[in-house]
This record gives structure tokens, C-alpha cells and sequence, in this order.
């Protein structure tokens, strides 16, 4: 029998990217179920038909491109970006929202640039931010969370999604729209006066944050990214944060704890700023972006129109990635300059 | 307790070492022929010193060292030598490569040997020589000449020598087993190393999985200045400068050498090689080579002869040869498939790896990249391998050399860590073969461009030396001239000359004395020369033009020099063509075609006055003198085998010719009838 000619090396490591991308969908386990406690069945709803539609547009787009459809779906990526997204929603959306989102970020942002690893923007934030210009009114209804009104059943969740118009739901100013739009209070009496707030945060959020922290703490324990830009980024948001907090006054920007434990701080820093393929790459590179990111999350919650920041942090920032590895390339063994330990 | 410093990077693949070493090295005996291939080492390839059917005994020379960077071969147990050819080798290309076959006796006699226990006698060079015509090659796997690593500029200090005992590599145990049992060998053999060198320290590294080599070495250091050191294990610290940076903190410049930071590497294998060839006078005849992997049933360590066919060596340790589909020489990590399990093993096969299905399995398809960065965190020489896949996948070959791909140390951590299964480490292969083989082209065209360059540059000083020569001559011929015609025909200039030369030709031919046609042709030709000349003259007066050379006015004068001189030769041959052989004068046609058209109308007018009869005799004459020279260009032409086509023209043309000429005739007698 002939002899098997292959090159070195002949052993391989147990990671897999299909496991890479499991572990990520994994990770978000935590920050559903307390988003689902928070705000009822609408989360759930809104991750299933993205999944649904994101699987649909892949296997389109292999089959389009000739690509081995099975071989290529097995990877996960398409889950990982309609799991993102769904989760930054609003629940209760009506399905062809989620459906436009989906498609966009999988067709659009993925597979028109070469399918994964090609693409230059995070897919789920090119969709999220398609649908946040296209229907603003959608995009910032979200419900009230459990304690401040009744939460609507499975049922209702599902009529919400797919009979939109039998759908009566309620909706309510989200603490950093409140916080964006208060001039005449300290923040110490809107916490006291607005039942929207927590004991630090939203109501509610605050939890969701911490859920979403729990899950990238263990991502980072497991090895699937570094640590790197999601600190960079949680540290300069903070660092932004308690520079313009100002002791609480009716014109602060809220303190550095409200921010981290705000609309989507942990989430996007563990499961958006960390996607690998739109960042920088090394660790310098990642230190930069991450930060950079912070600082602009700040900048456009506090002086910008939208609900959140992190979309289009991320997106500007994706668009300097490849700037700021042309400046971070690390200091390869045996050569001179500075000294890159990780 | 010494300082480890850690490098960056690094993996830690499951070490698979147990395997091989559940007994003590046996020996692998004596196989009925050895393959022993010229080539072993890194360099130039020993050269033959036996002939087919001679006889050798063990340890005898049988290929010679040529040139520094090299290292003879010797016989590694007695025999004949049945065959001096190419033989498959063990590469990773599958190539056939020159090979020394011996067939063995089974007898084992050695050759003399001259053992040198009392080494400290030796002066440095004689030292170095024993190491060298021992034939140690690094016996690590790069197989590095011994004695070329080992020979010290003049003036550089040896600050530490390291001894390489990591073996980081899964599987390998060949060094592990060495350490254990033979260690005393091994610390002999390094104080030779101290004698030669004089270092500053002596570190001898080994991972901290080898507790027993590191007790047994310990134990026999005790007492000198040796240190053993231990540190963690981590997949490449074995690596030359990985376990630089491990043991002093300093890293090895790019492209330089260890020995630029002071320091010197060698192997444990080598530096036992060196004891025996320096204290027992023995060349290196064998090695210890791990065999194991699931497809042996006794996997184990052994002391085998080199050019053993690897087939016989695994029959030894219970090859099963169904169960294996990749036969390995080295480690999983930076090992070679071997094309055929007959190959011979060499200096620096460690290990035979033969790996059934399950533990090595076949690689999977390679997904997309997804930039995830476990190759840049595994990394020990801290490149960005995803971004080099990147470039190497657009052939950005800059950009490659920008990200120092040539840094890479072809380890494989990083296709090991790598999650969609991409073969990295063939990619920068790839791309660094095509960048050796872009920057050899590239040095080729410099070279011919230099060539060239060199050329031009020859052929214009030339050139200008002949001007100078021509000068020269001509000033001199002026001197004399005016030394001969007195101060009056002193002043002429160049093209009055001409013509009064052409005009004395002219005279002499009409005397009858000179050889008109001769002439004719030298003065076209020297019109026609003069034409080129002057055509590559302005060529390169553009050229320099453009190229806003200095050289424009050195070069504007040079061809204002030639347009006279063709002048000169076009007059020179027109008062030589003109009838009257007259100088040119105010009135007189200016060029040849012109004279040509007048002397045809003064023929003319001439024609005219003439009576039909007269005009039919000359043109008779005419004819009848064409018709002649015909004949004869035929009769050459048929003489001197022309072409066939030529002859047939030439046929008809004197065909045609004839009838005119009858024609003629007929209608001058019916005129002279009349």
C-alpha cells in the first residue's frame, strides 16, 4: 500500500471552528434567560425565526456560490449572527423586521464580501443598524420589563411576531433614553422618581448586563478570544464615563456603573466587539479597537440620537481595522523595537 | 536557582512519550545491506572514496568531506561495497539521491582506531578536526555540520554553551533515553566542548518531563561547572532559539546567528557523538532512533546502524504495516512522510513515527479563516499567522516579507492550534520558495544588467580609443602633408579632401591604371557605415537625453562628428559617380538620382539626333552586350550549384534576350535593305 504523503505538522489541536462558534451561542445562554425573564417570551421568538431565516439565506447563498451547502452550514457562523441580532432587537417584533435584519446581515454583510471570514463588518451589526435607520419606530419599541407591567404570554409573543396586527403591546422610554433626555433632574432624584431604574442601572438591564458578562467571562475562560479588546473597551467606556459623570448632575452623562450595566455594554463587549474576523488582530491592535470602541459608545449615547451606541461603534471601528494593523504589527522574535508580550 | 525566561507563543499537544520508553535501548542489529546516502547533513554532499567491490571495515572513510560546510561518511560495520548509486532517500519530495550501498558480513571488524583519552593535549584546531572528520552532523534533525557550529570567529567570546536536551517534540524519546542511561557520555562530552571553547556557563536544558534524564545527568555533572536546568514544558522550546531565550532571556537577532548573542547550541546526541569521537577515536556510525506509534506493537528506542533500510528497523519493533498509512521521520509536529518504508535511516532520524488512522487521523477539509488569532497566541517567533495566510493566499510578497516571514521557524504551532484545520505552515513553504526563487531571478537580471551595463561601457571606451587612434593619425598625415605641399594646401578641410581624393582616384581610373568598381563599392560601404554609425549615435545621444545623462554634450559632439564624416563620404562617393569626375560646382545636380535622370536626357537628346538605323545598332549593341554577361551569370550560376529558381530565371531571361536580339537584327537589315 502507498505511503500517505502530507506536510508537517501531522497532529492537530482540538479546536474546531464549528466549535468555536458553538461555545459562542453557548455563552449567550445566561443573558437569554434573563432577558427572557425580564421581558417574556418575545426574546425567544425573535432568536428562533432569525435562526430560521439566517439558515434559510445561507444555504441560498452556498447554493448560489457553489459552495458545498452541509459542509459550510455545519460551521455555525449563520446561527452566531442571527443569535446576535435577534438579541438586540426589540422582543415582540414583527417577523419580516427580523426577517429583513437577518437577510441583510447574512446575504448583505456576509456573503456579498465571500462568506465568513471575507467580511469587513460584523454582520449582525450591519444588520441591526439596516433596520435601526430603516424603521426607527420598530426598532425602539421595546416593552417594558417584568415589574413595571404585565408581560405578554407565549402566545402573545407569537402572535406579536406573526400577526403583528393583532398585536397590542406596550412600550416605554429605556433608561438611557431617559437619562439622554433629562435636563431639569440629579440623577439621584430620576433614580428615586422613575421606576425604570434598578438599584444601579435599568431595571432589568442590570441583570441582563451582568448575565452577558457571566457568559464572556467564561468564553475568555475558555480560551475562545482574549481578553483584550472587551476590557479595552468596558475600561474606556468607564474611563469616558466617570470623566464627564460630573457627581450626578441634571446634565451628567451618568456614571461609569449605569454605562457598563446599560442597553448593550456587556453584550457587545464580549459578543460583538470580539468577533474575530471584523477586528484588529494583534494585541495591540486589539487594545486600540476595544478602546477606541468604548470611547465612541460614549460619545454617540450621550450626544447621539439613537438608543444605543454599540452598532455604530463597531461599525466605524470595523471600518479602522485593518488601519490599526497596519500600525500594531508586533515585534517578531529577534528583531528590534518594542518588546509585545501577551 | 536560575532565572527561566519564557518565550512567547507555544503549545501544548498531547506528548505521546510513554510509549517509547517502557524499556532500555536494544539494539537493532546488523541488516544484510546498508544505504548510506552522500548527503546526511546540511551542505555539500560527501564525496566517494571507495570503489564498487571493495572491501571496507568499520569506521573506514568511505566519502570525504568537500568543502567547509561539510562532513565525511564511514562505513558503519564491515562488508563490500556493492553499488555506488541513486537510491530513494528519505525526503520530504521523495527524491533519489546519490548513496554508498554496502553489503554487510556480519563480522563487525574495525578499522584501527586512534582513542584520545587525555583530549586536554589537543590544540583547539586539532580538536575540531577530530570532530569533523568524525562526521557529526547536529543530531537533533537539522543536521548541521558539528564543527562548523563549533568553530568561533577569532575574537568572539563564548559566553554560554547550551546543551539542547528539550526534546519538546511529542513522541521523540531518543534524547530522553540517552540522557537516562548514558549521561556520562553526554557530560564527557561536554567538557571536551568547555576545553575547545572556554564558555562563560554550561546550561544543559531539559523540559521538566524528563525528571529521570534530569536526576541522571545531574548525578554525573556533579562537581563540575555544569548546570542543569529544567524549565516548563511547552511545544517549540526545543527550538534553537526558543531554548536561547528560555535559558539567557536574549533572543537571537534575525538572520543572525546564536553566536552573535554569545552563545552555542549543541545537541546531547551530538555532544555524545563527540565524546566517542574524540576519547574512543570513533566516527559516528549510529544513533538512537525512537520507534513508536500505534502501527508497532514494541514501540521502543534503539541503537541503530546508519543507512538501516527504516523497514528493517520496524520489523524490529513489530511494524504492522495494515494499520499504518503514513510513515513519519521525525515527530508529529515538524516531521516528514517518507514516500517508502525501504528508505535509510540517516544522521538525524530520531524517530520513525508510524501513527495508525485514529491517532493521527487524516486532515480535514480547511474551512475560512476566521482571524480568530489562536495562531498569532501560539506562535513562538510572534508573527501574525493569519495575516501572513492572508497575503501568502494574494501572493502579497512584500507585504509577506513585511510580516517577517522568513522568521518563521516552520514549527506548526500554529496550523495545530488552528480551528478551521487550514495547512499554514504549507502556505509561508510555498511562499517562502517563491520569494527565493523571485529574489534568485531578480539577481540574475541584475547580474545582466551589470553585464550589459559593463558592455556598453567597454564598447564606448573602445570606441573612443579608435576615435582618438584616427585622430591621431589624421592630424599626423595633415603634418605631413603640410611638411610636403608647403603652407599653402595646409588648410583644406575634410570634405574638400574627400572629394579631391575621389578626384585623384577618378583621374587615375581614367588613366586606365585603377579598379573603378572596387572603388565605387569602398566608398558606398563607407557611406553605408557612417550611415549606422550615426544612426546608434543619435540613438544614444536620446538615450542620454533622456535619461538626463551628463554625457549629452560629449555625445552631441560625437555625432556632429559622424553627420560631417557622412557627408564627407556621401560627396566623396558622388563626385566619384559623376561622368565627368568633375568636383561639384554651382549648377551641377546635387544627388545621384539627379545626375542619373540628366545623363538619361542628355542620352535622349542625343538619341534624337541620331539617324532610326544608328539608334537600331546601338541598341543591337546593347542587347548583344547584355545577352553576354547573361550567359556568363549563368554559366556561373549553373557552376557553382545555384538555386534551382534562379537558374530557371536566369533561363528565361536569356530566352527573352535571344528574341530581341534576332528582332533587333531583322528589323536592322530590313532598314539597311531599304
Amino acid at each position: 500500500m502507498a505511503l500517505l504523503r502530507v506536510t508537517s505538522p501531522h497532529a492537530h489541536g482540538p479546536m474546531s471552528t464549528p466549535r468555536v462558534m458553538q461555545q459562542v451561542l453557548l455563552a449567550t445562554v445566561p443573558g437569554v434567560i434573563v432577558l427572557t425573564h425580564f421581558f417574556g417570551f418575545g426574546v425567544l421568538v425573535n432568536i428562533a425565526w432569525a435562526c430560521v431565516v439566517a439558515l434559510a439565506c445561507e444555504a441560498l447563498a452556498l447554493a448560489l456560490r457553489r459552495r458545498p451547502v452541509a459542509f459550510y452550514l455545519k460551521d455555525c457562523s449563520a446561527l452566531v449572527t442571527a443569535t446576535l441580532l435577534a438579541i438586540a432587537l426589540p422582543p415582540y417584533s414583527p417577523w419580516w423586521l427580523i426577517a429583513v435584519g437577518t437577510a441583510c446581515a447574512i446575504l448583505l454583510a456576509k456573503h456579498l464580501y465571500g462568506g465568513l471570514g471575507y467580511n469587513p463588518f460584523n454582520p449582525a451589526m450591519v444588520g441591526y443598524v439596516i433596520l435601526l435607520i430603516s424603521f426607527p419606530v420598530q426598532m425602539t419599541a421595546w416593552t417594558p420589563p417584568r415589574g413595571l407591567g404585565e408581560l405578554p404570554g407565549i402566545v402573545d409573543a407569537l402572535q406579536a411576531c406573526f400577526w403583528p396586527a393583532r398585536f397590542d403591546g406596550t412600550t416605554m422610554a429605556t433608561p438611557l433614553d431617559i437619562v439622554r433626555q433629562n435636563s431639569s433632574l440629579l440623577l439621584a432624584d430620576l433614580y428615586a422618581r422613575t421606576p425604570q431604574f434598578g438599584r444601579w442601572a435599568g431595571l432589568g438591564w442590570e441583570w441582563v448586563n451582568l448575565a452577558f458578562l457571566a457568559g464572556g467571562a467564561w468564553l475568555l475562560y475558555r480560551r475562545i478570544f482574549s481578553w483584550h479588546a472587551p476590557v479595552a473597551m468596558l475600561a474606556s467606556l468607564s474611563l469616558f464615563a466617570a470623566i464627564f459623570y460630573d457627581g450626578g448632575s441634571s446634565a451628567s452623562g451618568g456614571s461609569p456603573l449605569f454605562h457598563l450595566l446599560s442597553g448593550a455594554t456587556m453584550f457587545g463587549a464580549f459578543f460583538i466587539v470580539t468577533d474575530p474576523v471584523t477586528s484588529a488582530v494583534s494585541v495591540r491592535g486589539r487594545l486600540v479597537y476595544g478602546a477606541m470602541i468604548g470611547a465612541l459608545v460614549y460619545i454617540i449615547r450621550v450626544r447621539g440620537n439613537y438608543p444605543d451606541a454599540v452598532a455604530f461603534a463597531v461599525l466605524i471601528m470595523n471600518f479602522a481595522a485593518p488601519f490599526i494593523d497596519n500600525y500594531t504589527q508586533p515585534r517578531s522574535y529577534g528583531h528590534q523595537g518594542r518588546r509585545e508580550d501577551s | 536557582m536560575r532565572k527561566i525566561f519564557d518565550f512567547h507563543g507555544g503549545i501544548h499537544p498531547p506528548e505521546n512519550k510513554h510509549q517509547s520508553l517502557g524499556g532500555p535501548i536494544r539494539d537493532a542489529g546488523i541488516p544484510p545491506e546498508l544505504v548510506l546516502p552522500l548527503s546526511q547533513h546540511i551542505g555539500a554532499p560527501a564525496k566517494p572514496v571507495v570503489a564498487v567491490g571493495e572491501r571496507v571495515r568499520k569506521g573506514q572513510l568511505i566519502a570525504a568531506a568537500s568543502g567547509a560546510v561539510s562532513v565525511p561518511l564511514h562505513a558503519p560495520t564491515s562488508g563490500t561495497i556493492a553499488a555506488l548509486e541513486d537510491r530513494l532517500i528519505a525526503h520530504p519530495s521523495g527524491l533519489c539521491a546519490p548513496c554508498i550501498v554496502i553489503t554487510t558480513d556480519g563480522r563487525d571488524e574495525w578499522i584501527e582506531l586512534e582513542p584520545t583519552p587525555d583530549y586536554r593535549a589537543l590544540a583547539p584546531q586539532e580538536l575540531l578536526a577530530r570532530i569533523r572528520n568524525a562526521g557529526i552532523a547536529g543530531m537533533g534533525g537539522a543536521g548541521f555540520p558539528a564543527a562548523v557550529k563549533l568553530s568561533t570567529r577569532p575574537g568572539s567570546s563564548v559566553a554560554t554553551l547550551i546543551i539542547n536536551g528539550t526534546e519538546c517534540e511529542p513522541y521523540i524519546t531518543a534524547d530522553d533515553i540517552l540522557m537516562r542511561e548514558q549521561p556520562d557520555r553526554i557530560v564527557e562530552g561536554v567538557k571536551i566542548l568547555m576545553h575547545l571553547l572556554q564558555p562563560g556557563e554550561v546550561l544543559i536544558g531539559v523540559e521538566d518531563n524528563k525528571p529521570e534524564a534530569i536526576a541522571a545527568l545531574s548525578a554525573a555533572a556533579a562537581g563540575c561547572a555544569i548546570e542543569v536546568v529544567s524549565f516548563p514544558t511547552k511545544y517549540p522550546s526545543g527550538g534553537e532559539k526558543q531554548l536561547i531565550e528560555i535559558l539567557t532571556g536574549k533572543q537571537v537577532p534575525s538572520g543572525g546567528l546564536p553566536l552573535d548573542v554569545g552563545v552555542i547550541c549543541q545537541n546531547v546526541g551530538s555532544v555524545a557523538a563527540i565524546h566517542d569521537a574524540v576519547v574512543l577515536g570513533r566516527p559516528l556510525l549510529s544513533r538512537i532512533t525512537t520507534v513508536t506509534g500505534e502501527a508497532v506493537r514494541e514501540p521502543g528506542n534503539f541503537h541503530v546502524l546508519l543507512g538501516t533500510p527504516m523497514n528493517y528497523l520496524l520489523a524490529r519493533a513489530g511494524y504492522q504495516p495494515d494499520r499504518n498509512r503514513r510513515l513519519i521521520m521525525g515527530g508529529p509536529m515538524m516531521g516528514f512522510t517518507v514516500p517508502d518504508a525501504r528508505v535509510p535511516i540517516v544522521k538525524t532520524t530520531n524517530c520513525l513515527l508510524a501513527p495508525s488512522d485514529a491517532e493521527l487521523p487524516a486532515p480535514s477539509p480547511a474551512q475560512a479563516c476566521i482571524r480568530c488569532g489562536l495562531c498569532a497566541q501560539a506562535c513562538p517567533a510572534s508573527l501574525l499567522p493569519q495575516q501572513l495566510f492572508w497575503f501568502a493566499q494574494a501572493r502579497e510578497f512584500d507585504k509577506l516579507e513585511r510580516h517577517n516571514l522568513f522568521d518563521c521557524i516552520e514549527c506548526g504551532a500554529c496550523s495545530w492550534a488552528c480551528p478551521s484545520a487550514i495547512p499554514l505552515v504549507q502556505y509561508y513553504r510555498a511562499s517562502k520558495a517563491e520569494i527565493l526563487e523571485l529574489r534568485r531571478e531578480h539577481a540574475r537580471a541584475e547580474q545582466s544588467r551589470a553585464r550589459f551595463e559593463a558592455r556598453q561601457q567597454r564598447i564606448e571606451r573602445e570606441e573612443a580609443a579608435r576615435e582618438a587612434r584616427r585622430a591621431a593619425r589624421k592630424q599626423a598625415a595633415q603634418q605631413r602633408a603640410q611638411t610636403e605641399a608647403g603652407a599653402g594646401a595646409g588648410d583644406e578641410d575634410p570634405i574638400q579632401a574627400a572629394i579631391d581624393r575621389a578626384r585623384a582616384k577618378k583621374a587615375a581610373q581614367q588613366a586606365g591604371s585603377s579598379d573603378a568598381s572596387g572603388e565605387r563599392d569602398k566608398l558606398e560601404k563607407a557611406v553605408v557605415t557612417t550611415r549606422t554609425r550615426l544612426d546608434t549615435a543619435s540613438a544614444k545621444l536620446q538615450q542620454a537625453r533622456d535619461e538626463g545623462s551628463d554625457l549629452v554634450e560629449a555625445l552631441q559632439l560625437g555625432v556632429d562628428k559622424t553627420r560631417a564624416k557622412l557627408e564627407a563620404a556621401e560627396r566623396a562617393l558622388q563626385a566619384f559617380a559623376s561622368p565627368e569626375g568633375s568636383a561639384p560646382q554651382a549648377g551641377e545636380p546635387a544627388d545621384a538620382a539627379a545626375a542619373a535622370i540628366a545623363r538619361a536626357q542628355a542620352a535622349r537628346a542625343q538619341a534624337v539626333t541620331m539617324d532610326p538605323a544608328e539608334k537600331a545598332r546601338s541598341q543591337l549593341e546593347g542587347l548583344e552586350q547584355r545577352l553576354e554577361k547573361t550567359r556568363a551569370r549563368l554559366a556561373q550560376g549553373r557552376s557553382s550549384g545555384e538555386e534551382e529558381k534562379i537558374i530557371v530565371a536566369l533561363e528565361a531571361t536569356l530566352a527573352r534576350l535571344e528574341q530581341q536580339v534576332s528582332a533587333t537584327r531583322d528589323q536592322l537589315t530590313a532598314m539597311e535593305r531599304s
